[in-house]
């Protein structure tokens, strides 16, 4: 058994103290630890960033190649994102293949910024058909104390924000690079906030002690309009109706909140 | 959903102008609120200690499970419950273009949220250190394949004889050209503003699966939910039917007996 | 009157049964004062209980019930057997042999080896390890002959019958030696292929219609003409061997 599972006596402790509405840490039910956010932090990616949420630290860069569009989006730029969960970052994450638990935070950090269309896609056409910027989103967690999903889409997200490209000119379908930079052209900035559901009180922002107590998870995705671009519910518990409702109206006021961290406005 | 990984053949299939018309009828018939007819049967497959197969629209696939069983590797043991282990995984001729058998990251995905749809519905604690596999193959691909995926896995399940507090139904709803619809297809998916993929047991008014891409309001994202909803209670009603569609030839010999008078004691 | 379904009516998983004062029974678990089924079976109401009779489980072992296993492997302290149950059950070879086990001495595969079947006892069994076997008792031990056939479990109890009154009704008409294991496996030995033949058809029958009522009659009918045919084809046979 993992050496970091709290024991049952913490576990049940976590657990009466929200069923008052409390938590272990102090924090309020639908309070963010405290964040921290560094953007550029890799000189050598295109664009980067490092977000510690409370303890949890992940590090994000982007790499910006060239390459051939998707047949069916021949005017398009390609967006891919890869997550690993690092094994330094947790006693419980092993060295090898991307498990299951990596494939849905990629997948997951990417519908939020793919739905909310967050990235100007079709600027980044060179040659309709032929050569197109593909941007590469990579997540790396260092840290795993809880919400991995909020970290890591707000590093992504900054990460984005930061990427810089090459100025170019397309000559006969040749690139030739030109002196200078210009930022990644970004439309919209999505935001993804998390719940853990314990006994049957919603909390946001769950460190680690709170996931293992869990009875499900639920993420939101909100872009700058207020609008929901994807939704997630994990873990081996259910949600009524009611629950993902209040839901849905809490991630709406919270990533407004986050938002203002990356983009001052 | 849209799938970034899916290529068209350069020869792709005709899509239609308009998938909605002014009368809110759509492409292929349907109205906004109405299902793809479906065909569910139960305990077809030999081998598999339950099973269960599903036409819906052009969808075809099948569940099967083995378990509880030993489980192997054993360190995959859990000491308080029964494991659940489950493969979502695509045919390579299930869609247009072929589909190379390796597990893609969306299989990957979805093998797990389908594992975390139906494990609130099975007593997985009456059997520990076992194993409860679960394999839903895609025979043929038309949108919405992991809601019917949980649809005739859950039928599977009950089909095994394992005990469960609930079937799970599930049911997508999304928003296609300005309109909320219900269950939608692959093309309505592609090339729709959002689809919601839901799972649900009625009893405990429980959502076990609940994911969504594209753009809702707030309010858009409350009306698709209730829509889905309202699709899985329609689902849930047959797949109840098809269970007892296994049983009721031999219900129809019982009411002939029991004419007969003598009663026997049964355990 | 909160009870949902009528005597012997088919409800699946999830079915509510009845609310408050009813105690759940087989097949069924209560939460919040209501009843639910949790396989699908025919709903029974008895006084204050509810259950289901389950159409379909598996065997869950329990410790006293007799079963019939198939070795799967010999270890280095005794044999590994499946009993057709979501555990593997474990023979000690101090639950096989009379005398004190010897490694040197006593060749474990001689006596039960890899494929051989096998009745056995459940002498132990709890959530925490797997069951634990005996072939130390009258009755146990190695089958060298007969046919093994499998039923599903919750069918065990209607091919015994009331007081063993239908197994009864199969033995006497077949002259057949039928070993009953609660784990749905039944071996069926008799002097030819036709009485085992028709031994088996009427296990099968007992698990198509259980859930019936009339069936010893009609067991014994179907025996009773499936044996007279067969004396009848043996008249022939010695008349037309006579002339």
């Amino acid at each position: 058994m993992s050496s970091i599972m709290a024991a049952k006596v913490r576990q049940k402790r976590i657990a009466q103290l929200i069923a008052r509405g409390k938590r272990l840490d102090g924090r309020e039910p639908t309070e963010y630890r405290e964040i921290q956010i560094e953007s550029g932090f890799i000189e050598r990616a295109e664009g980067s960033a490092r977000v510690r949420l409370g303890k949890t630290e992940v590090l994000v860069g982007t790499k910006i190649e060239v390459g051939e569009p998707f047949l069916d989006t021949p005017n398009e730029g390609v967006l891919t994102v890869n997550a690993e969960l690092v094994p330094l970052a947790s006693p419980t994450f092993e060295p090898g293949p991307p498990d299951e638990n990596s494939v849905e935070l990629a997948r997951v950090v990417d519908r939020g910024i793919r739905e909310s269309k967050a990235i100007a896609l079709e600027d980044l056409c060179v040659e309709p058909g032929k050569k197109v910027f593909i941007v590469f989103v990579d997540v790396y967690v260092l840290n795993h104390d809880g919400n991995l999903i909020d970290a890591s889409a707000l590093a992504a997200f900054a990460a984005l924000m930061n990427t810089k490209m090459f100025n170019y000119e397309a000559k006969e379908g040749e690139i030739k690079i030109k002196p200078g930079y210009k930022p990644l052209p970004m439309r919209n900035y999505p935001v993804a906030v998390t719940f853990a559901k314990i006994g049957n009180k919603l909390i946001v922002d769950p460190w680690l002690e709170e996931e293992q107590v869990m009875d499900a998870r639920l993420t939101l995705a909100v872009e700058k309009d207020g609008k929901i671009c994807a939704t997630q519910k994990g873990g081996y518990g259910y949600f009524t109706p009611q629950e993902i409702f209040e839901a849905s109206k809490i991630a709406q006021q919270k990533s407004g909140e986050l938002r203002k961290l990356v983009v001052k406005e | 959903m849209k799938n970034p990984r899916r290529r068209l053949l350069k020869t792709s299939q005709k899509k239609p102008e308009k998938l909605i018309d002014e009368n809110d009828v759509r492409y292929d018939g349907r109205k906004l609120n109405e299902m793809r007819p479906m065909k569910i049967e139960v305990g077809i497959l030999g081998n598999a200690d339950g099973s269960a197969y599903i036409e819906q629209g052009k969808n075809k696939i099948l569940a099967a499970v083995y378990g509880p069983r030993e489980i192997h590797p054993k360190h995959q043991a859990l000491p308080d419950r029964a494991a659940l282990r489950c493969r979502y995984h695509m045919a390579p001729f299930s869609v247009q273009e072929r589909k190379s058998p390796a597990p893609s990251r969306r299989e990957q995905e979805l093998s797990k949220v389908i594992r975390e749809s139906l494990e609130p519905s099975i007593f997985t604690e009456y059997y520990p250190r076992t194993a409860i596999d679960l394999f839903i193959e895609v025979l043929q691909a038309d949108g919405g394949t992991r809601c019917a995926g949980i649809t005739v896995a859950s039928l599977a399940l009950a089909d095994a004889g394992i005990p469960m507090r609930d079937l799970v139904s599930a049911c997508a709803a999304g928003k296609v050209e300005g309109r909320l619809v219900m269950d939608l297809n692959d093309v309505e998916d592609k090339d729709g503003e959002a689809d919601m993929p839901l799972a649900y047991m009625p009893n405990q008014n429980a959502i076990t699966l609940l994911q969504m891409d594209g753009m809702l309001t707030g309010e858009e994202f409350e009306q698709v939910l209730n829509m889905a909803l309202e699709g899985c209670k329609q689902v849930n009603q047959l797949q109840k039917e098809a269970l007892k569609a296994k049983y009721v030839v031999a219900k129809e010999a019982e009411t002939e007996k029991e004419e007969e008078g003598e009663k026997e004691e049964e355990a | 009157m909160p009870v949902f379904y009528e005597r012997r009516q088919l409800v699946t998983p999830g079915d509510l049964l009845a609310e408050n004062e009813y105690i759940n029974g087989e097949n069924t678990y209560k939460e919040n004062g209501k009843v639910y089924a949790t396989r699908v079976g025919l709903f029974i109401s008895e006084d204050k209980r509810v259950y289901v009779v389950a159409l379909k489980s598996f065997y869950v072992p329990m410790a006293g019930d007799t079963v019939i296993g198939k070795v799967l492997e010999v270890t280095l302290g005794g044999w590994v057997v499946d009993i057709r149950a979501p555990y593997l059950a474990m023979l000690r070879a101090s639950d096989a042999l009379e005398r004190p086990f010897k490694p040197q001495k006593d060749d474990l595969p001689s006596l039960f080896d890899v494929g051989d079947i096998i009745i056995a006892k459940i002498v132990a069994y709890d959530r925490t390890r797997d069951p634990l076997l005996t072939v130390l008792e009258r009755g146990l031990g190695k089958v060298t002959r007969g046919q093994i056939i499998e039923i599903t479990p919750t069918k065990i109890p209607r091919v015994i019958g009331k007081q063993g009154s239908m197994i009864g009704v199969i033995k006497e008409e077949t002259g057949c030696q039928i070993t009953i294991g609660q784990n749905g496996r039944i071996i069926v030995s008799c002097k030819s292929p036709e009485d085992e033949r028709l031994a088996i058809m009427a296990i099968r029958k007992i698990e198509q219609e259980a859930h019936t009522t009339g069936l010893t009659d009609r067991v014994t009918e179907m025996l009773r003409k499936g044996t007279g045919e067969k004396s009848k084809k043996e008249v022939v046979e010695n008349v037309t061997k006579e002339t």
